[in-house]
């Protein structure tokens, strides 16, 4: 593979130095590819393929047509980042969900962070994702999002950078080590030389995580995950967690609340005793008699057993307040009240609609920024500035002055890069973010290194697997700085 | 365990079962059809009839050849006992149960079912049918053996246990149902040659050839055929052992005794048959019974341990 054809543009690239030399953590990975032949690297790249054909490893994309479970689409060359780098970015992450598992326990408790005037009152009174049934609970530590999926996109200045926080039910973990287990089948040569850290003790924290908020203080606590079913986006990687973690994988009709106020699960022996859910599916569905009374994937009663502290539900119900693109903005402020200290993931600027002097500035500047609404994900219903059409700009203008609380802007980032197969042997910068996942429960843990997405359109900027991003590997390596 | 995993379990290994038995019965047909004389009326739609599948078949399909009864068998979606849909069924089952099946049954049932679909041609038409077929029946005794050498034995194994032997002795009264069901067709004049024929085929179709020479030390011979398929209690195809396994397994789950009542009641009559005028009318309806008598088995199973619809 020759990669003096490879052209960085004036993007930070993941891989390689503006001169077109090997970055430190990347350099035995492009000379050991750089000695493959075009056919070798081409049959590597039809193996991986091949490979997540037969592990089975899909999504599921919802169109007009119906469902469709499209094979994931995976880069073969991984993206790499040195294991120094990585220290500092991880203890920013668990910096930032301690902070904000602080901020949701605090707005369900006191509000002491508004009666101090640090966050405006109208960010929960309006906010979707504040749930009134859970003022005054609380969760085992004080903590509600258990989970979280953090994206971080790195500018041209090569720092990380926070794009948001998912502390509702982010996925696509299942995704790192999938990615992790097809290039070791791919390229196993290069995890005997390299110091490349391994990613797969995930799923022992997640157990370990949830076990800790079981309210029996019992040997084996039962834990579940509850998935909205076979045709939910996700339901792939419900169930590689639940087998990873051996416990049982439930829909809302196997799981019922007695008289008792506690969950039971429907087993061939008859009803078994449930101390802590995984759940999968948005607050709104967890339990009809509480939340949307249509909702036939929740379990009537679940809310009444989680308020009695029966059971552990992850990610608590309404730890999704913090999980909105205008909280986002206060993160900074958020860390710096309850933890005393300079946050050390910088976020990305961010200009809130609802104020009148920065509205202003986002509406003459559509043309430049990123606009997004506060409270979707999947990178649905967003203006992307630069690649929109006037038209496009003007209906983002009327929906704006609409419902001004609702959007946020931000200055149109300069991704960084990473040299992606595009076709045969042509290897193009590619832009990617990078999702780690954070757990807290009794301990706090980071991923090593996360999911890393891929936009595979030419100078696209969605790295969405619902809009046609796909993903690579990511390697933390040990490069021996001190 | 989870009552709905223990029924994914249960049909995961019903349709493997079904797929294995589909790709062995019209493997075994192509041969027998080569070895018959050509004024026999024994023809491929026998395969529709003994899968009691006949109206299905006739809404699909006017001509009753070759062709359309293997396309029907095989690749048919609008037969849910195809060989295709079974292996689909396999596989979303096993989708749905990835949590207590070992990792490697996901990738094995995904290769056995990309290469059953994308190669249906080849089991379409004859020249290669053979490999093709061989090569879906090896898939399942693959998927089979992992299941058995990795699985845990525990409640799970024992639906599936129970699925598959269910399965397999509903199998074995229908290709029992085949051979009586041809020879009654050649109108009674069928000669020794031809019903040794027959009962042969119906040995190799349940892969019985063997073990019957070996048990019977005798030739083949239709009232031997089918004492033996019925009642032999070491081969595992036998309706006996079947039911003789589902009763094991039955008795290492909770709450067993309605079930075990149920296949208790079911017995094969001894020696039910002495003469080759033994296997006519009645004792197609016998085989009739016996199927039926499975179906209030299945009935019970889903009472007793599956989730209420």
């Amino acid at each position: 593979m020759d990669w003096k054809r490879y052209e960085p543009q004036d993007f930070f690239d993941e891989l390689v130095t503006p001169a077109g030399n090997p970055r430190l953590p990347a350099k035995r990975l492009i000379s050991y590819l750089g000695s493959l032949s075009e056919d070798e690297v081409e049959s590597r790249r039809q193996m991986a393929e091949a490979t997540i054909q037969e592990m089975g490893v899909s999504f599921t994309v919802y169109t007009e047509e119906g469902n469709i479970d499209r094979a994931w689409p995976f880069d073969i060359i991984p993206r790499t980042i040195s294991a120094k780098q990585w220290a500092k970015t991880a203890a920013g992450l668990k910096q930032r969900l301690k902070a904000l598992n602080l901020f949701i326990d605090d707005l369900y408790h006191d509000q002491k962070i508004i009666k101090d005037g640090i966050v405006p009152e109208h960010l929960v009174t309006n906010s979707k994702n504040f749930r009134p049934e859970c003022v005054g609970v609380s969760p085992p530590f004080g903590v509600w999002a258990h989970i979280c999926g953090t994206d971080l996109v790195r500018d041209s200045d090569g720092e990380f950078y926070v794009l948001e926080d998912n502390l509702r039910v982010p996925s696509g973990v299942s995704y790192m080590l999938e990615n992790r287990a097809i290039t070791k089948r791919v390229l196993p040569e290069l995890f005997e030389n390299d110091r490349i850290l391994p990613v797969d003790d995930y799923c022992s924290n997640l157990f370990d995580t949830l076990v800790s908020l079981s309210p029996r203080k019992v040997k084996k606590p039962v834990v579940v995950v509850l998935t909205p079913g076979i045709f939910n986006s996700a339901y792939f990687e419900h169930a590689f967690l639940a087998q990873q973690m051996g416990v049982e994988l439930v829909e809302g009709s196997d799981l019922v609340v007695n008289d008792d106020d506690c969950v039971y699960m429907r087993t061939i022996s008859g009803l078994e005793r449930v101390d802590v859910i995984y759940r999968r599916i948005d607050d709104l569905f967890l339990d009809p008699e509480v939340f949307r009374k249509d909702s036939v994937l929740g379990v009537p009663g679940l809310m009444r057993a989680w308020q009695k502290g029966n059971v552990g539900l992850a990610n608590a119900p309404g730890a999704g307040v913090a999980d909105d693109k205008v909280v986002y903005a206060y993160v900074p402020d958020i860390i710096r009240y309850y933890l005393n200290e300079e946050p050390i993931i910088p976020n990305v600027k961010t200009f809130l609609c609802e104020d009148p002097e920065q509205r202003e500035y986002v509406l003459e500047n559509l043309d430049k920024l990123v606009v997004k609404p506060a409270n979707e994900s999947g990178g649905y219903g967003m203006l992307v500035g630069p690649h929109s059409t006037k038209k496009d700009q003007a209906a983002f203008a009327k929906l704006i002055k609409e419902n001004p609380r609702n959007y946020i802007a931000q200055p149109t980032l300069a991704l960084s890069t990473a040299p992606t197969m595009v076709e045969k042997n042509a290897l193009e910068p590619r832009h990617l973010d990078l999702r780690p996942f954070i757990l807290q429960g009794e301990d706090i843990y980071v991923t090593t290194g996360g999911l890393t997405r891929v936009a595979m359109r030419k100078g696209s900027l969605v790295v969405n697997s619902s809009q046609g991003g796909g993903s690579k590997d990511t390697w933390i390596v040990e490069t021996g700085e001190a | 365990m989870l009552s709905k995993v223990a029924e994914r379990l249960y049909w995961t290994a019903r349709y493997i079962e079904r797929v294995e038995n589909t790709a062995r019965l019209v493997s075994v047909y192509d041969k027998l059809l080569f070895d018959l004389p050509k004024d026999i009326n024994i023809g491929w739609y026998n395969l529709v009839v003994l899968n009691s599948a006949t109206e299905l078949f006739e809404d699909r399909y006017k001509v009753q050849d070759e062709r359309n009864v293997v396309k029907f068998m095989l690749a048919d979606d609008t037969n849910p006992s195809s060989m295709l849909t079974a292996l689909k069924m396999v596989r979303e089952n096993i989708r749905t149960s990835r949590d207590v099946v070992p990792a490697e049954t996901w990738e094995l049932i995904n290769e056995v079912y990309l290469y059953a679909k994308n190669n249906i041609q080849l089991g379409i038409n004859r020249s290669r049918r053979h490999d093709y077929l061989s090569e879906v029946i090896k898939g399942c005794q693959m998927l089979s053996g992992l299941l058995y050498g990795t699985m845990s034995h525990d409640a799970g194994w024992q639906f599936m246990k129970l699925g598959r032997d269910l399965e397999r002795a509903d199998m074995t009264t229908r290709i029992l149902d085949a051979g009586a069901f041809g020879l009654l067709q050649a109108n009674g004049d069928a000669s020794v040659n031809l019903r040794q024929i027959v009962w042969g085929n119906v040995l190799r179709s349940a892969s019985a050839y063997m073990s019957y020479r070996r048990t019977l030390k005798g030739a083949v011979y239709g009232p031997d055929v089918a004492n033996f398929m019925l009642e032999d209690p070491h081969f595992p195809r036998a309706f006996q052992f079947c039911l003789m396994q589902m009763d094991v397994a039955a008795a290492k789950l909770p709450k067993n005794d309605a079930v075990r009542k149920v296949i208790k009641a079911i017995k094969p009559e001894p020696r039910l048959a002495e003469e080759d005028t033994d296997l006519g009318q009645p004792f197609r309806d016998y085989l009739n019974d016996l199927q039926v008598q499975l179906g209030e088995l299945h009935e019970a199973i889903a009472a007793t341990w599956f989730p209420v619809p």
